[in-house]
């Protein structure tokens, strides 16, 4: 039986940035998937990459950046070593409230109809595919460090 | 958002003619919906088969529109790609739709 293995080019560490402003969002993930292409993901792995990055990016701007209005950027530098992907996402916006990242809770959706929740999902999602999430105020910017284990 | 609607036997279809539905249509998506939904049939199908990305945005528009049917209307999903159904799948929202592959298979369980 023949195995043909994929040969995988290494992936040189490489940094984006897009304006901290919704309308950058997509663009930025767009970007990041183009430059990864060296790894030669599945189309899962890029699923989850892309899913995950951009729930990161949201909250930022959602809440780090939200009084800014895109007068800020944000900054994406991706590396991949034996573990997986490193993601570090960094923004000069306000604090994490808490000092840490939000949990990994689910909201639950065993309710009525009426209470079913429209949001709180996008840090679930982050904790569940990513395989370490780490937050960490540094002078004025926040990082976030996120590890996918992917499947290359 | 680009949505257009047709009818079967029972159930109207809406069908996404977008590829995202991320945090910058979220909004326009609720808003769509609610108009293109209004006075149809009590099943209301969305055809997701163009959409190969949603956020956690999107999903909860999903919801909204859902929500905004009332108890006594039903939105059921087709056509989920694999990253849209991994969405659906982690957050358990699959539980809470009915979803179907295809559009014919629902047409095929609620139809005529």
């Amino acid at each position: 039986m023949e195995i043909t293995l994929t040969k995988r080019e290494r992936l040189h560490p490489f940094t984006i940035s897009l304006p901290g402003v919704e309308g950058a969002v997509r663009n930025g993930l767009a970007q990041t998937i183009e430059k990864l292409a060296p790894l030669k993901l599945s189309a899962d792995d890029k699923g989850t990459v892309e899913l995950v990055l951009a729930e990161a990016l949201n909250n930022v701007i959602e809440h780090a950046l939200a009084a800014t209005q895109g007068t800020t950027l944000i900054e994406v530098t991706v590396r991949h070593d034996e573990k997986g992907l490193h993601l570090t996402i960094t923004d000069e916006g306000v604090p994490m409230p808490t000092g840490q990242a939000p949990g990994a809770k689910a909201p639950d959706v065993d309710v009525d109809l009426a209470d079913m929740p429209e949001g709180g999902f996008g840090w679930f999602m982050i904790h569940t595919l990513a395989e370490e999430v780490q937050y960490e105020r540094i002078g004025d910017a926040n990082h976030l460090r996120l590890m996918l284990s992917l499947d290359v | 958002m680009d949505l257009t609607s047709s009818k079967e036997a029972g159930l109207q279809i809406v069908t996404v003619q977008e590829t995202r539905i991320d945090a910058a249509v979220a909004l326009a998506f609720k808003d769509g919906m609610r108009e293109i939904t209004e006075d149809g049939d009590d099943i209301v199908l969305l055809d997701l088969n163009h959409v190969q990305f949603i956020d956690s945005s999107g999903l909860g528009a999903i919801v909204a529109a859902m929500k905004n049917l009332g108890k006594d209307r039903r939105l059921v999903l087709a056509g989920l790609t694999p990253t849209v159904d991994k969405v659906f799948r982690l957050t358990r929202m699959d539980s809470v739709f009915g979803v179907f592959s295809t559009v014919e298979d629902a047409v095929a369980e609620f139809g005529g």
